[in-house]
């Protein structure tokens, strides 16, 4: 859901809600063990629940690439 | 059949009640369709018969590659939640369970245009230059 926030907020970002069960292929490709997880950009990835300050922060490390 | 009982299509009818501007639901099937692929198509026309700024577009998968490039569709069963513009919000998979509440509230935000973040992530994500993909790999509890 606050993907989809962000997504709103911001025309250069996309999320995507993905039922992990009907794309099998997908949970081992980005390393499924629990849920939710958040992959961001291919590079980052959270397990679990992320509150917005916490993903303001992945977000953030983006900027300093 | 339904696949929503009565209680729930007051409850949703309730949600939705206030929306401000409509939100057009593109859904992703295929002719012979996949074994969640007619479940979200029928998912997705119930919630819409519950509100008239609710519409349905229904596109194949295969016929109507052009559209899912378009809109980045790359699996199915998939469904955009479009508003006055795509902010891009997609949802794989039928959302059920949890994430059936995850659908009406992007209908309630989709409608309403603003995301809701608090002042300091909004002055973050405006810094932002080159484009981001989240994904959120959930399951259906």
């Amino acid at each position: 859901m606050l993907a989809h926030q962000l997504a709103v907020e911001s025309d250069l970002i996309r999320a995507d809600m993905v039922e992990v069960i009907e794309f099998p292929h997908l949970a081992t490709k980005y390393q499924v063990m629990g849920v939710p997880r958040t992959v961001i950009n291919e590079t980052i990835h959270i397990e679990g629940a992320v509150p917005e300050p916490m993903l303001m922060r992945e977000l953030g490390r983006l900027l300093k690439k | 059949m339904a696949l929503l009982n009565e209680q729930i299509r007051q409850e949703v009818r309730k949600m939705l009640a206030d929306l401000k501007n409509p939100v057009t639901f593109k859904v992703f099937t295929q002719e012979f369709e996949c074994e969640y692929c007619k479940e979200t198509r029928e998912l997705i026309e119930e919630v819409a018969g519950l509100s008239d700024r609710l519409s349905v577009e229904v596109y194949d998968f295969v016929r109507d590659k052009g559209v899912a490039d378009s809109l980045g569709i790359d699996k199915i069963p998939a469904v955009a939640v479009v508003g006055a513009k795509d902010y891009g919000i997609r949802l794989y998979g039928i959302p059920s369970g949890y994430e059936f509440g995850t659908l009406i509230e992007d209908v309630r935000l989709v409608s309403e245009g603003d995301s809701g973040l608090a002042p300091a992530s909004r002055e973050l994500v405006a810094k932002l230059k080159d484009p981001v993909h989240i994904q959120v790999f959930v399951t259906p509890t």
